[in-house]
Protein backbone atom coordinates (compact mmCIF):
# COMPACT_ATOMS: atom_id res chain seq x y z
CA UNK A 1 0.00 0.00 0.00
CA UNK A 2 2.89 2.50 0.23
CA UNK A 3 3.53 4.50 -2.71
CA UNK A 4 7.21 4.61 -3.72
CA UNK A 5 9.52 6.18 -1.11
CA UNK A 6 6.88 5.94 1.25
CA UNK A 7 5.41 8.48 -0.45
CA UNK A 8 1.88 9.70 0.77
CA UNK A 9 -0.90 8.19 -0.11
CA UNK A 10 -3.92 9.97 -2.59
CA UNK A 11 -6.92 10.60 -0.23
CA UNK A 12 -9.04 8.55 -3.08
CA UNK A 13 -7.10 6.13 -1.89
CA UNK A 14 -7.51 6.15 1.57
CA UNK A 15 -11.08 7.08 1.56
CA UNK A 16 -11.44 4.07 -1.18
CA UNK A 17 -9.71 1.59 1.92
CA UNK A 18 -11.48 3.30 4.64
CA UNK A 19 -15.32 2.42 2.70
CA UNK A 20 -14.28 -1.20 2.10
CA UNK A 21 -13.69 -1.95 5.65
CA UNK A 22 -16.15 0.35 7.00
CA UNK A 23 -18.83 -0.94 4.78
CA UNK A 24 -18.00 -4.76 4.18
CA UNK A 25 -17.83 -4.86 8.33
CA UNK A 26 -20.91 -2.20 9.15
CA UNK A 27 -22.94 -4.81 6.93
CA UNK A 28 -22.39 -7.29 9.78
CA UNK A 29 -24.65 -5.52 12.06
CA UNK A 30 -26.97 -6.84 11.04
CA UNK A 31 -26.20 -10.39 12.24
CA UNK A 32 -26.03 -8.66 15.39
CA UNK A 33 -29.15 -6.99 15.40
CA UNK A 34 -30.94 -10.77 14.52
CA UNK A 35 -28.91 -12.13 17.15
CA UNK A 36 -29.54 -9.81 19.85
CA UNK A 37 -33.34 -9.56 19.45
CA UNK A 38 -33.24 -13.43 19.28
CA UNK A 39 -31.73 -13.96 22.37
CA UNK A 40 -34.03 -11.89 24.06
CA UNK A 41 -33.27 -8.42 23.95
CA UNK A 42 -36.22 -5.87 22.81
CA UNK A 43 -35.07 -3.48 19.57
CA UNK A 44 -34.28 -0.73 21.37
CA UNK A 45 -31.95 -2.75 23.76
CA UNK A 46 -30.00 -3.82 20.65
CA UNK A 47 -29.70 -0.60 19.18
CA UNK A 48 -28.51 0.96 22.79
CA UNK A 49 -25.91 -1.40 22.33
CA UNK A 50 -24.67 -0.58 18.93
CA UNK A 51 -24.70 2.88 19.62
CA UNK A 52 -23.06 2.82 23.08
CA UNK A 53 -20.92 -0.17 23.47
CA UNK A 54 -19.83 0.19 19.53
CA UNK A 55 -17.29 -3.35 19.81
CA UNK A 56 -18.40 -5.92 17.92
CA UNK A 57 -17.16 -8.83 20.20
CA UNK A 58 -17.92 -7.29 23.50
CA UNK A 59 -21.89 -7.13 21.78
CA UNK A 60 -22.17 -10.59 21.13
CA UNK A 61 -21.14 -11.76 23.65
CA UNK A 62 -23.27 -10.07 26.39
CA UNK A 63 -26.26 -10.94 24.43
CA UNK A 64 -25.08 -14.34 24.58
CA UNK A 65 -24.28 -14.18 28.22
CA UNK A 66 -27.40 -12.69 29.10
CA UNK A 67 -29.69 -15.37 27.08
CA UNK A 68 -27.95 -18.08 28.96
CA UNK A 69 -29.35 -16.63 31.91
CA UNK A 70 -25.87 -14.92 33.31
CA UNK A 71 -26.31 -12.16 36.08
CA UNK A 72 -26.06 -8.98 34.45
CA UNK A 73 -22.52 -8.10 35.85
CA UNK A 74 -21.02 -11.02 34.72
CA UNK A 75 -22.17 -11.10 31.48
CA UNK A 76 -21.22 -7.35 31.30
CA UNK A 77 -17.58 -8.56 32.79
CA UNK A 78 -17.22 -11.18 29.98
CA UNK A 79 -18.04 -8.40 27.47
CA UNK A 80 -15.28 -5.43 29.23
CA UNK A 81 -12.74 -8.01 29.09
CA UNK A 82 -12.58 -8.22 25.08
CA UNK A 83 -13.00 -4.68 24.76
CA UNK A 84 -10.22 -4.08 26.74
CA UNK A 85 -7.66 -4.58 23.63
CA UNK A 86 -9.49 -1.23 22.37
CA UNK A 87 -7.50 0.54 24.98
CA UNK A 88 -4.18 -0.97 23.34
CA UNK A 89 -5.36 0.33 19.76
CA UNK A 90 -5.99 3.60 21.72
CA UNK A 91 -2.67 3.99 22.64
CA UNK A 92 -1.03 3.49 19.34
CA UNK A 93 -3.50 5.95 17.71
CA UNK A 94 -3.00 8.60 19.95
CA UNK A 95 0.82 9.11 18.75
CA UNK A 96 -0.37 8.43 15.21
CA UNK A 97 -3.53 10.42 15.14
CA UNK A 98 -1.89 13.23 17.62
CA UNK A 99 -5.64 14.69 18.14
CA UNK A 100 -5.65 17.87 20.52
CA UNK A 101 -7.58 16.80 23.89
CA UNK A 102 -10.55 17.90 23.46
CA UNK A 103 -11.35 15.90 20.62
CA UNK A 104 -10.21 12.57 22.31
CA UNK A 105 -13.32 11.96 23.81
CA UNK A 106 -15.47 11.79 20.47
CA UNK A 107 -12.71 10.28 18.89
CA UNK A 108 -12.41 7.09 21.40
CA UNK A 109 -16.04 5.57 20.65
CA UNK A 110 -13.92 4.88 17.15
CA UNK A 111 -11.34 3.31 18.59
CA UNK A 112 -11.85 -0.75 17.37
CA UNK A 113 -10.29 -3.18 15.09
CA UNK A 114 -11.02 -1.75 12.18
CA UNK A 115 -10.45 1.44 12.62
CA UNK A 116 -7.16 0.68 14.30
CA UNK A 117 -6.33 -1.46 11.21
CA UNK A 118 -6.99 1.12 8.60
CA UNK A 119 -5.47 4.02 10.16
CA UNK A 120 -2.60 2.03 10.68
CA UNK A 121 -1.92 1.28 7.06
CA UNK A 122 -1.31 4.89 6.26
CA UNK A 123 1.92 6.67 5.27
CA UNK A 124 1.10 9.90 7.00
CA UNK A 125 -0.62 11.70 9.65
CA UNK A 126 -2.93 13.03 7.42
CA UNK A 127 -3.70 9.50 5.82
CA UNK A 128 -3.74 7.97 9.04
CA UNK A 129 -6.35 11.04 10.33
CA UNK A 130 -8.60 10.55 6.88
CA UNK A 131 -8.52 6.64 7.29
CA UNK A 132 -9.56 6.95 11.16
CA UNK A 133 -12.42 9.09 10.70
CA UNK A 134 -13.84 7.73 6.99
CA UNK A 135 -13.41 4.32 8.51
CA UNK A 136 -15.66 5.07 11.40
CA UNK A 137 -18.14 7.30 10.43
CA UNK A 138 -19.06 4.99 7.71
CA UNK A 139 -18.73 2.21 10.18
CA UNK A 140 -20.55 3.81 12.89
CA UNK A 141 -23.76 4.71 10.76
CA UNK A 142 -24.23 1.20 8.75
CA UNK A 143 -23.43 -0.39 11.87
CA UNK A 144 -25.70 1.21 13.42
CA UNK A 145 -28.98 0.89 10.88
CA UNK A 146 -27.97 -2.45 9.81
CA UNK A 147 -28.31 -3.32 13.99
CA UNK A 148 -31.99 -1.60 13.49
CA UNK A 149 -32.88 -3.33 10.84
CA UNK A 150 -31.42 -6.99 12.26
CA UNK A 151 -33.46 -6.41 15.27
CA UNK A 152 -37.22 -5.40 13.64
CA UNK A 153 -36.17 -8.45 10.92
CA UNK A 154 -36.34 -11.40 14.03
CA UNK A 155 -38.89 -9.70 15.68
CA UNK A 156 -40.46 -10.15 11.89
CA UNK A 157 -39.53 -13.58 11.61
CA UNK A 158 -40.28 -15.27 15.52
CA UNK A 159 -38.42 -18.28 16.24
CA UNK A 160 -35.01 -17.14 14.75
CA UNK A 161 -33.29 -20.55 16.46
CA UNK A 162 -35.31 -22.22 13.22
CA UNK A 163 -33.66 -20.25 10.61
CA UNK A 164 -29.95 -21.32 12.50
CA UNK A 165 -29.20 -17.49 13.42
CA UNK A 166 -28.10 -19.04 16.70
CA UNK A 167 -25.15 -20.67 15.00
CA UNK A 168 -24.30 -16.85 13.27
CA UNK A 169 -22.64 -15.62 17.19
CA UNK A 170 -20.25 -18.42 17.17
CA UNK A 171 -19.19 -18.04 13.57
CA UNK A 172 -18.66 -14.40 14.49
CA UNK A 173 -16.69 -15.30 17.22
CA UNK A 174 -14.50 -18.36 15.33
CA UNK A 175 -13.97 -15.30 12.55
CA UNK A 176 -12.91 -13.13 14.67
CA UNK A 177 -10.54 -15.85 16.70
CA UNK A 178 -9.01 -17.35 13.32
CA UNK A 179 -6.55 -14.35 12.41
CA UNK A 180 -5.38 -14.20 15.68
CA UNK A 181 -4.33 -17.84 16.00
CA UNK A 182 -0.98 -16.75 14.70
CA UNK A 183 2.20 -19.34 16.75
CA UNK A 184 1.68 -22.19 19.23
CA UNK A 185 1.44 -19.55 21.95
CA UNK A 186 -2.31 -18.34 20.92
CA UNK A 187 -3.28 -22.03 20.15
CA UNK A 188 -2.56 -23.39 23.31
CA UNK A 189 -4.37 -20.06 25.29
CA UNK A 190 -7.41 -21.06 22.76
CA UNK A 191 -7.35 -25.03 23.28
CA UNK A 192 -7.18 -24.63 27.56
CA UNK A 193 -10.12 -21.81 27.11
CA UNK A 194 -12.03 -24.21 25.10
CA UNK A 195 -10.99 -26.70 27.90
CA UNK A 196 -11.72 -24.53 31.15
CA UNK A 197 -15.06 -22.96 29.51
CA UNK A 198 -16.85 -26.38 28.48
CA UNK A 199 -15.44 -28.22 31.32
CA UNK A 200 -16.44 -25.75 34.10
CA UNK A 201 -19.64 -24.68 32.23
CA UNK A 202 -22.11 -27.53 34.38
CA UNK A 203 -20.96 -26.67 37.47
CA UNK A 204 -20.35 -22.64 37.67
CA UNK A 205 -23.26 -19.84 37.24
CA UNK A 206 -23.72 -19.22 33.61
CA UNK A 207 -21.01 -16.48 32.44
CA UNK A 208 -18.22 -17.21 35.30
CA UNK A 209 -16.87 -20.26 33.07
CA UNK A 210 -15.74 -17.70 30.50
CA UNK A 211 -14.21 -15.14 32.72
CA UNK A 212 -12.27 -18.41 34.15
CA UNK A 213 -11.37 -19.49 30.41
CA UNK A 214 -9.71 -16.35 30.36
CA UNK A 215 -7.10 -17.44 33.09
CA UNK A 216 -5.27 -19.42 30.03
CA UNK A 217 -3.81 -16.13 29.29
CA UNK A 218 -2.13 -15.34 32.31
CA UNK A 219 -1.43 -19.22 33.30
CA UNK A 220 0.35 -19.86 29.21
CA UNK A 221 2.27 -17.06 30.05
CA UNK A 222 3.48 -17.87 33.29
CA UNK A 223 4.16 -21.27 32.12
CA UNK A 224 6.20 -19.97 28.82
CA UNK A 225 8.17 -17.57 31.51
CA UNK A 226 9.60 -20.35 33.77
CA UNK A 227 9.97 -22.42 30.88
CA UNK A 228 11.97 -19.59 29.34
CA UNK A 229 13.54 -18.90 32.61
CA UNK A 230 15.13 -22.65 32.64
CA UNK A 231 15.99 -22.94 29.39
CA UNK A 232 17.65 -19.58 29.63
CA UNK A 233 19.83 -20.16 33.02
CA UNK A 234 22.49 -20.65 31.02
CA UNK A 235 22.38 -18.09 28.58
CA UNK A 236 22.29 -14.44 28.87
CA UNK A 237 18.90 -13.36 30.11
CA UNK A 238 16.48 -11.62 28.42
CA UNK A 239 13.99 -8.99 28.72
CA UNK A 240 10.32 -11.15 30.00
CA UNK A 241 8.34 -11.45 27.06
CA UNK A 242 10.70 -9.76 24.83
CA UNK A 243 11.43 -12.94 22.23
CA UNK A 244 7.52 -12.97 21.27
CA UNK A 245 6.60 -9.43 21.95
CA UNK A 246 6.13 -8.85 18.47
CA UNK A 247 3.72 -11.35 17.36
CA UNK A 248 1.74 -10.54 20.15
CA UNK A 249 0.95 -7.01 19.42
CA UNK A 250 -2.74 -6.72 18.93
CA UNK A 251 -3.75 -5.74 15.99
CA UNK A 252 -6.82 -6.18 13.33
CA UNK A 253 -5.54 -8.52 10.75
CA UNK A 254 -5.47 -5.57 7.96
CA UNK A 255 -3.13 -4.13 9.50
CA UNK A 256 -0.49 -6.63 9.20
CA UNK A 257 1.49 -5.81 5.72
CA UNK A 258 1.96 -3.39 7.75
CA UNK A 259 4.24 -4.97 10.20
CA UNK A 260 7.83 -4.41 8.25
CA UNK A 261 7.24 -1.13 9.04
CA UNK A 262 6.74 -1.27 12.89
CA UNK A 263 9.62 0.62 14.35
CA UNK A 264 8.12 3.90 12.46
CA UNK A 265 5.24 4.33 14.79
CA UNK A 266 7.24 3.52 17.86
CA UNK B 1 -34.58 -3.93 34.00
CA UNK B 2 -31.19 -6.71 34.55
CA UNK B 3 -30.52 -6.22 30.94
CA UNK B 4 -30.27 -2.69 30.89
CA UNK B 5 -27.62 -2.99 34.19
CA UNK B 6 -25.90 -5.02 31.79
CA UNK B 7 -26.37 -2.34 28.89
CA UNK B 8 -24.95 0.07 31.30
CA UNK B 9 -22.17 -1.15 32.66
CA UNK B 10 -20.55 -3.06 29.51
CA UNK B 11 -21.41 0.65 27.21
CA UNK B 12 -19.67 2.44 30.28
CA UNK B 13 -16.48 -0.13 30.75
CA UNK B 14 -16.13 -0.23 26.94
CA UNK B 15 -15.74 3.58 26.44
CA UNK B 16 -13.55 4.15 29.40
CA UNK B 17 -10.82 1.36 28.11
CA UNK B 18 -11.04 3.27 24.78
CA UNK B 19 -10.63 6.26 25.78
CA UNK B 20 -7.81 5.41 28.39
CA UNK B 21 -5.65 3.97 25.58
CA UNK B 22 -6.07 7.62 23.88
CA UNK B 23 -5.34 9.60 27.05
CA UNK B 24 -2.63 7.62 29.06
CA UNK B 25 1.01 8.24 28.80
CA UNK B 26 2.69 5.50 26.54
CA UNK B 27 5.00 4.22 29.28
CA UNK B 28 2.24 3.19 31.55
CA UNK B 29 0.67 0.24 29.01
CA UNK B 30 3.81 -0.20 26.71
CA UNK B 31 5.35 -3.18 28.67
CA UNK B 32 5.91 -6.03 27.33
CA UNK B 33 3.94 -8.52 29.36
CA UNK B 34 1.16 -6.22 29.99
CA UNK B 35 0.92 -5.67 26.14
CA UNK B 36 1.28 -9.81 25.31
CA UNK B 37 -1.21 -10.14 28.00
CA UNK B 38 -3.25 -7.94 26.62
CA UNK B 39 -3.23 -9.68 23.18
CA UNK B 40 -4.02 -13.51 24.21
CA UNK B 41 -6.83 -12.23 26.53
CA UNK B 42 -9.32 -12.04 23.47
CA UNK B 43 -7.78 -15.44 22.30
CA UNK B 44 -8.86 -17.19 25.51
CA UNK B 45 -12.27 -15.47 25.70
CA UNK B 46 -13.11 -15.38 21.84
CA UNK B 47 -12.01 -19.50 21.71
CA UNK B 48 -14.10 -20.19 25.14
CA UNK B 49 -17.72 -18.43 23.75
CA UNK B 50 -17.23 -19.73 20.30
CA UNK B 51 -16.83 -23.46 22.45
CA UNK B 52 -20.06 -22.84 24.91
CA UNK B 53 -22.33 -21.43 22.28
CA UNK B 54 -21.62 -23.76 20.09
CA UNK B 55 -22.07 -26.97 22.37
CA UNK B 56 -23.90 -25.18 25.95
CA UNK B 57 -27.52 -25.63 26.54
CA UNK B 58 -28.12 -24.29 29.46
CA UNK B 59 -25.91 -25.89 31.99
CA UNK B 60 -25.41 -29.18 30.09
CA UNK B 61 -23.31 -29.76 26.68
CA UNK B 62 -25.15 -30.83 23.60
CA UNK B 63 -23.93 -32.26 19.90
CA UNK B 64 -26.54 -30.42 17.89
CA UNK B 65 -27.06 -28.35 13.97
CA UNK B 66 -24.85 -25.58 15.72
CA UNK B 67 -21.96 -27.92 15.24
CA UNK B 68 -22.88 -28.39 12.17
CA UNK B 69 -23.20 -24.94 11.11
CA UNK B 70 -19.50 -23.97 13.17
CA UNK B 71 -17.65 -26.65 10.99
CA UNK B 72 -18.91 -24.70 7.82
CA UNK B 73 -18.00 -21.64 8.97
CA UNK B 74 -14.46 -23.44 10.24
CA UNK B 75 -14.29 -24.79 6.18
CA UNK B 76 -15.01 -20.96 5.05
CA UNK B 77 -12.63 -19.51 7.49
CA UNK B 78 -10.00 -21.96 6.29
CA UNK B 79 -11.10 -21.00 2.22
CA UNK B 80 -10.61 -17.09 3.63
CA UNK B 81 -13.92 -16.77 2.80
CA UNK B 82 -15.07 -12.75 3.58
CA UNK B 83 -16.49 -12.07 7.19
CA UNK B 84 -20.10 -12.24 6.08
CA UNK B 85 -19.73 -15.50 4.31
CA UNK B 86 -18.48 -17.40 7.19
CA UNK B 87 -21.42 -16.07 9.51
CA UNK B 88 -23.68 -16.81 6.67
CA UNK B 89 -22.10 -20.67 5.85
CA UNK B 90 -22.68 -21.47 9.82
CA UNK B 91 -26.23 -20.12 9.63
CA UNK B 92 -27.69 -21.47 6.36
CA UNK B 93 -25.97 -24.96 7.17
CA UNK B 94 -27.49 -25.31 11.20
CA UNK B 95 -31.01 -24.73 9.20
CA UNK B 96 -30.62 -27.24 6.57
CA UNK B 97 -29.77 -29.71 9.60
CA UNK B 98 -32.48 -28.73 11.73
CA UNK B 99 -34.90 -28.66 8.92
CA UNK B 100 -33.71 -32.29 7.56
CA UNK B 101 -34.07 -33.39 11.32
CA UNK B 102 -37.30 -32.47 11.29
Amino acid sequence: MTGPDGARRPDRAVVRDALGVGIAVGLSGFAFGVTSAGSGLSVWQTCALSLLVFTGASQFALVGALAAGGNPLTAAAGAFFLGVRNAFYGLRLSQLLALPRFLRPFAAQWVIDETTAVALAQTDRRGVRLGFAVTGLSLYVLWNLTTLLGALGAEAIGDTDAWGLDAAGPAVFLALLAPMLKSGTERTVAGCAVLLGLGLLPVLPAGVPVLVAALAAPAVLWAQGVRRGRDGATRERRPAGGAVDRQGEPRAEAAQAHDDEDGDHR
Amino acid sequence: MNTWIAIGATALGCYVVKLAGLLVPAGVLERPLVRRLAALLPVALLAALTAQQTFADGHTLVLDARAAGLAAAAVAVVLRAPFLLVVAAAVVVTAGVRALGG
